[in-house]
């Protein structure tokens, strides 16, 4: 606890995500089973887990990339139901990275940052792009803005998907898997980018296998398996000190080698 | 377990018919429902009467009455005595045939074609890649319309095949001569070529107005008998190269299961061939095949096999030739490589465009009316259609049996499709 | 001890030697291509063969082809006078005479420069959509045309005031094209107006009134989008433009037309033959079923049960029918279908069928486009919280009509080529309409070569021409920023 203060991150009382009870399955196959979880404003969560294990699912459910079947999702204290007018709210709330980048190739680099911002928020041009320059010269490639994404390394389309979503001004990011389709070498300008938001006390549920980041900037670390959480804890003792015999297997296999 | 509970129930209001997911599409379908349902009603409404206008009604009566025109080419009896539906039939047939034999050469000359194109000989390749780019950019029509006129336009009239005795006393050739030992004589009016007849025929029967060969039923039995036979040859062969690792040598075996048995029938049935003859002012004997199905079928099959000589190229081109490599690398020789690797695959790519281009084949049947080959469109949708004025009725059947024609063909594509998908995740 | 040393470092660098001669040269090049096995020499004397024979039938008649005279009997005398008795020759002078037939049909002479202009102009219009990002090709394109256009002008077209005039309007485009080539897409948008008004004449009005109703589509659609969405906006935009066209345009016009009666000279649809017709029929439909298709390929991949069965009903019902078959509708039924009385051009109903035979198979080509997109672009389009209209406006068509146009040019050639079927129904397509009447007049009689030959070469050289341009599109498409 006391070096989890040192990080001058802040975790307030105030909930962004309450799920409970949360139950989804595609067709008749259980993906996510008695999910309860709760994320505070601020917190920065990380969940791991093996391949399949529905974790991607879970993230995907919180803007409503998928549909749960059964239980609670509220977001910022807009419940998820089938209610459109909902879900616009809470996705033009909620940020999402996902892992194959997913940038606009059609459009150039500041048009995918602005095409939202124009659209969903109309904000007026001008203003969208100023804001668009602000976030593409804080993830470091202003001098890639009228470029075409597929002009760019995976590294910097990353980054300027994390842009993208910031954009829009977002109270809470999902990352999905932000840097496995990434090489080695590109892996760490992402996470930089990522610890920086971190430390900005932005809200953030991030799939990901990077153990060391969720030990630099995650106060809690989500173990999933079969669709249910499996062990959530302090990175610290949830590394160094495992309860579970799943989590045991997982880590060694993951940091094994 | 905590027991789970649904999404909340709130009363239901309005709006919900708009905004809510599960009730959103709904609305639309229904709304689209009625707007179609308006429309239908609309189209219904003005053809009754427009209908009522012209004094007239919907009905299919007139099938059944005196047709009084006559067909060239008819597979079934058919005198101008018959009905409009047997003329219909009749017609149906005429497409069926030219599409079948269409269909036929296409493929030959397509798979030619598409593999010369791909032979590292220059000359061919360069005179493949000519025919199929000229015949895939200029329209079937011309194709027809050409084929037809030079036949009937440049061809020698019948007279001009004829041999005098002055002639033969001078030792000079006629006009015009037969092709392949006289057996075909190819006139202004029509090609004549040689009518497969049995001095012994098995007899038949009548049924439905059409007349039921037994020798065309034996054959086709024969034959089905021997591609079986050949079939199990073939899976003997299979089982002893998976036993003992050595394939029998198998080719002369499968030769004399596929053609003898056949052969033997033929000859005990008394198969032999009569030859056109000419007499007096036309040639007698044999088949006389019209122009206009022969320029249909000719342009036809020049032009679907251009189509498919690209489909048959663009499916082994697909084929990475990393495939090829690695066959070769563990050993096969390139004919195995082909049999085993590329082609199970290529097969794979070609054969659903393929018969795309079968699809299209069947309907571009209907530019015979260009050359007066009465198909389906010539006889339905043409003369009866302008006798009887009926021309909704008409039109409807017509389009109705191609459309079932067309699915039939796309169903077998699609039986075959989902048959070789490839499993993958 | 005797170990040897795995060191090695290499002093000087290899030059590059030139091959051994067996490598290069002509003989290489034929035993390579021509001769490399017994199989290939077989084929490769056939194909000489083949050439040879060709050459030789074809040639003599090439030749000795007349570019002068007045009729077929006519030609054969100068031939065998000039190339010896028995001597075989084209006789081209039947192009000479004819060649505006096959081009315009029956269009009144002194009226060619509308449809060439109205022609250029589709290429003008065509340049933003081909060239949206690329100013350079954009003016390329627009200056190319207009050259091409003053030469056809000057070719066909004695008067000074036409040429005067077209020369004015490609010089306007091509000021625009370089002063704001973004504006150019209006040209697109008007276009069909123009294209129309050009080709049919008539009063200046009713074009205008009836681009007056699509406007007010689009004023409905601005103003109400944000409050009533996408599909409402426009259906009641549309509903009032309904009401404009059948009720009030005609007496505006008209009234407008009694104040300033602005117009070009008519022309009757049953002038219209040849190319003229090909093209006419062939661009219409095309363009007209780009948005029919691309909602039925939306529709067919749609998860409303009703409105997929219904797209693909209607898709495979009309890629299930011969094309003619729609002709006959559109010259038979179509009267049936529509309120007693309304009775208009065959032309026109031949473009409504010949779209609606269009839009089946541009939808399935447009589904292809769609199916080839990655499911992450409507995902990442969801979680930035765009709507349907606005995902499929801003994201997913740009890139699907972009990977489709290979697709819709290999549609439109086959329709081109398909225009040649309208003959059936009584028009004067090249093919068969107006060649027939030149074989039928009693000076041509017996020619068949040379004006099938004509038109085919002018098939060939359109339809050759796009399949190629579609081939560079496609192989541009994958290496383009993706």
């Amino acid at each position: 606890m006391a070096d989890q203060t040192a990080r001058k991150m802040e975790v307030s009382d105030e909930v962004a995500i309450q799920i409970t009870n949360m139950n989804k399955w595609y067709g008749t196959f259980h993906v996510l089973r008695d999910i309860d979880m709760t994320v505070q404003r601020g917190e920065r969560i990380v969940i791991c887990g093996p391949s399949g294990s529905g974790k991607s699912t879970l993230i995907r459910c919180i803007n409503r990339l998928e549909e749960h079947q059964q239980g609670h999702i509220i977001v910022d204290g807009t419940e998820l139901t089938s209610d459109l007018k909902n879900i616009d709210k809470v996705r033009s709330e909620v940020g999402m990275v996902f892992q194959h980048f997913n940038l606009f190739p059609h459009l150039t680099i500041l048009e995918n940052l602005t095409l939202a911002p124009i659209w969903v928020r109309k904000t007026p041009k001008r203003e969208a792009e100023e804001v668009a320059m602000h976030y593409l010269g804080k993830v470091k490639i202003p001098e890639q803005a009228h470029k075409y994404p597929g002009q760019l390394s995976g590294g910097q389309q990353q980054r300027v998907a994390i842009a993208r979503s910031l954009c829009m001004k977002p109270r809470i990011m999902l990352f999905d898997e932000p840097t496995s389709a990434l090489d080695p070498e590109m892996i760490k300008e992402v996470l930089d980018t990522m610890i920086e938001l971190a430390e900005e006390g932005m809200t953030m549920l991030c799939v990901t296998h990077e153990m060391g980041f969720a030990q630099a900037v995650a106060n809690r670390v989500i173990f999933m398996d079969q669709g249910q959480i499996v062990e959530q804890n302090e990175p610290k003792e949830f590394f160094n000190n495992p309860k579970s015999e799943r989590t045991k297997l997982f880590l060694s296999q993951i940091l094994g080698h | 377990m905590a027991i789970a509970s649904d999404a909340p129930k709130d009363g239901f209001r309005l709006s919900m018919l708009i905004y809510d997911t599960r009730f959103r599409s709904y609305t639309i379908q229904v709304i689209v429902l009625i707007l179609v349902f308006l429309a239908v009603a609309w189209l219904a409404d003005n053809t009754i009467k427009n209908l009522a206008a012209k004094d007239k009604d919907i009905e299919f009566g007139f099938l059944w009455n005196r047709a009084g025109y006559d067909i060239g080419q008819q597979l079934i009896p058919y005198t101008n005595d018959s009905t409009h539906f047997r003329a219909a039939v009749v017609g149906l047939l005429n497409t069926l045939v030219v599409a079948f034999f269409g269909c036929i050469l296409a493929t030959i000359i397509g798979v030619f074609a598409g593999v010369l194109r791909l032979s590292n000989n220059w000359l061919v390749a360069r005179i493949m890649t000519i025919y199929v780019e000229v015949f895939r950019n200029v329209p079937l029509l011309l194709w027809i319309i050409l084929a037809y006129t030079i036949f009937s336009e440049t061809r020698p009239a019948p007279s001009d095949f004829r041999v005098t005795d002055a002639m033969i006393a001078e030792g000079t050739a006629p006009k015009a001569s037969m092709y392949l030992w006289d057996s075909v004589a190819i006139t202004n009016r029509s090609s004549d070529i040689p009518a497969p007849l049995l001095s012994r025929p098995l007899g038949g029967f009548e049924l439905w107005g059409v007349y039921v060969s037994f020798s065309v039923l034996a054959v086709i039995a024969v034959i089905v008998a021997s591609v079986l036979g050949n079939r199990a040859l073939q899976a003997r062969a299979k089982a002893i190269q998976e036993s003992t690792g050595v394939r029998p040598t198998t080719w002369w075996q499968s030769l004399l299961i596929l053609f003898a048995p056949v052969i033997v029938l033929l000859v005990a049935m008394g198969f032999h061939l009569e030859y056109p003859v000419l007499k007096g002012f036309n040639f007698q004997g044999g088949i006389a095949v019209a122009h206009s199905f022969t320029a249909l079928l000719v342009a036809l099959s020049l032009y679907t096999g251009a189509y498919i000589a690209e489909a048959v190229r663009a499916g082994i081109l697909a084929i990475a030739r990393g495939q090829s490599e690695a066959a070769f690398a563990l050993g096969l020789r390139p004919g195995r490589t082909m049999n085993l690797v590329i082609l199970p695959q290529a097969l794979r790519v070609i054969i659903p465009p393929l018969i795309s281009q079968y699809l299209n084949l069947t309907k571009n049947t209907t530019l015979g009316i260009a050359v007066s080959y009465l198909d389906l469109k010539g006889t339905l949708g043409g003369i009866t259609l302008n006798q009887t004025g009926r021309e909704l009725e008409c039109m409807l059947l017509m389009m109705l049996t191609y459309l079932a024609l067309s699915l039939i063909i796309s169903s077998l594509m699609n039986i075959y499709n989902t048959s070789m998908k490839l499993k993958e995740r | 001890m005797q170990e040897e040393s795995v060191f090695f470092v290499r002093g000087e660098m290899i030059n590059p030697r030139s091959a051994p001669s067996s490598q290069s040269g002509t003989v290489k090049w034929l035993r390579d291509n021509l001769f490399s096995g017994w199989m290939n020499s077989i084929l490769t004397l056939l194909g000489i063969s083949f050439v040879i024979y060709v050459i030789y039938a074809s040639l003599p008649w090439l030749l000795n082809g007349v570019w002068r005279a007045n009729s077929l009997s006519e030609c054969r005398a100068i031939i065998e006078a000039s190339a010896g008795p028995g001597a075989e020759g084209a006789c081209w002078a039947l192009i000479r005479e004819r060649w505006h037939q096959f081009l315009f049909g029956f269009y009144p002479p002194e009226e060619y420069w509308r449809p060439v202009l109205a022609f250029a102009l589709m290429f003008v219009a065509l340049a933003p959509v081909l060239y949206s990002d690329n100013r350079r090709s954009m003016l390329i394109m627009v200056g190319g045309v207009g050259v091409l256009l003053f030469l056809a002008m000057v070719a066909l077209d004695g008067s000074v005031g036409h040429i005067v005039f077209t020369v004015l309007v490609m010089a306007a485009m091509l000021a625009l094209a370089y002063a704001a080539p973004g504006k150019l897409f209006w040209v697109t948008l008007l276009f069909p107006a123009i294209g129309f008004y050009l080709l049919w004449g008539g009063s200046v009005w009713g074009p205008i009134g009836a681009l007056f109703g699509f406007g007010i589509v689009a004023a409905a659609y601005m103003l109400l989008q944000d409050r009533l969405g996408v599909v409402v906006s426009t259906a009641l935009g549309f509903l009032l433009a309904c009401l404009w066209w059948l009720f009030v345009q005609t007496h505006v016009t008209t009234a407008l037309q009694g104040m300033m009666p602005i117009g070009l000279p008519g022309v009757d649809s049953d002038q219209f033959g040849g190319f003229l017709l090909a093209f006419v029929i062939g661009v219409a439909a095309i363009a007209g079923s780009l948005p029919i298709g691309i909602l039925l390929a939306l529709g067919r991949r749609s998860d409303m049960l009703l409105i997929k069965t219904l797209c693909v009903g209607f898709i495979e019902f009309i890629r299930g029918v011969p094309l003619i078959t729609m002709l006959f509708t559109a010259s038979l039924l179509l009267q049936y279908f529509l309120p007693p009385q309304t009775n208009f051009d065959l032309i026109l109903r031949v473009i409504i069928l010949v779209t609606l035979f269009a839009s089946a198979y541009i939808a399935e080509v447009i589904r292809g486009g769609l199916a080839a997109l990655p499911r992450g672009q409507t995902e990442a389009a969801d979680s930035l919280g765009l709507d349907y209209w606005q995902a499929q406006r801003l994201i997913i068509m740009p890139q699907a009509l972009k990977i489709s146009i290979p697709g819709i040019v290999s549609s439109f050639i086959g329709l081109f080529k398909d225009t040649t079927l309208v003959a059936f129904v009584g028009l004067f397509d090249p093919l068969q309409g107006i060649t027939k009447i030149v074989r039928a007049d009693i000076n041509w009689k017996g020619v068949y070569w040379e004006p099938y030959l004509f038109v085919g070469a002018i098939f060939f050289v359109f339809c050759f021409g796009m399949s190629r341009y579609s081939m560079y599109l496609e192989n541009k498409l994958k290496t383009d920023h993706r």
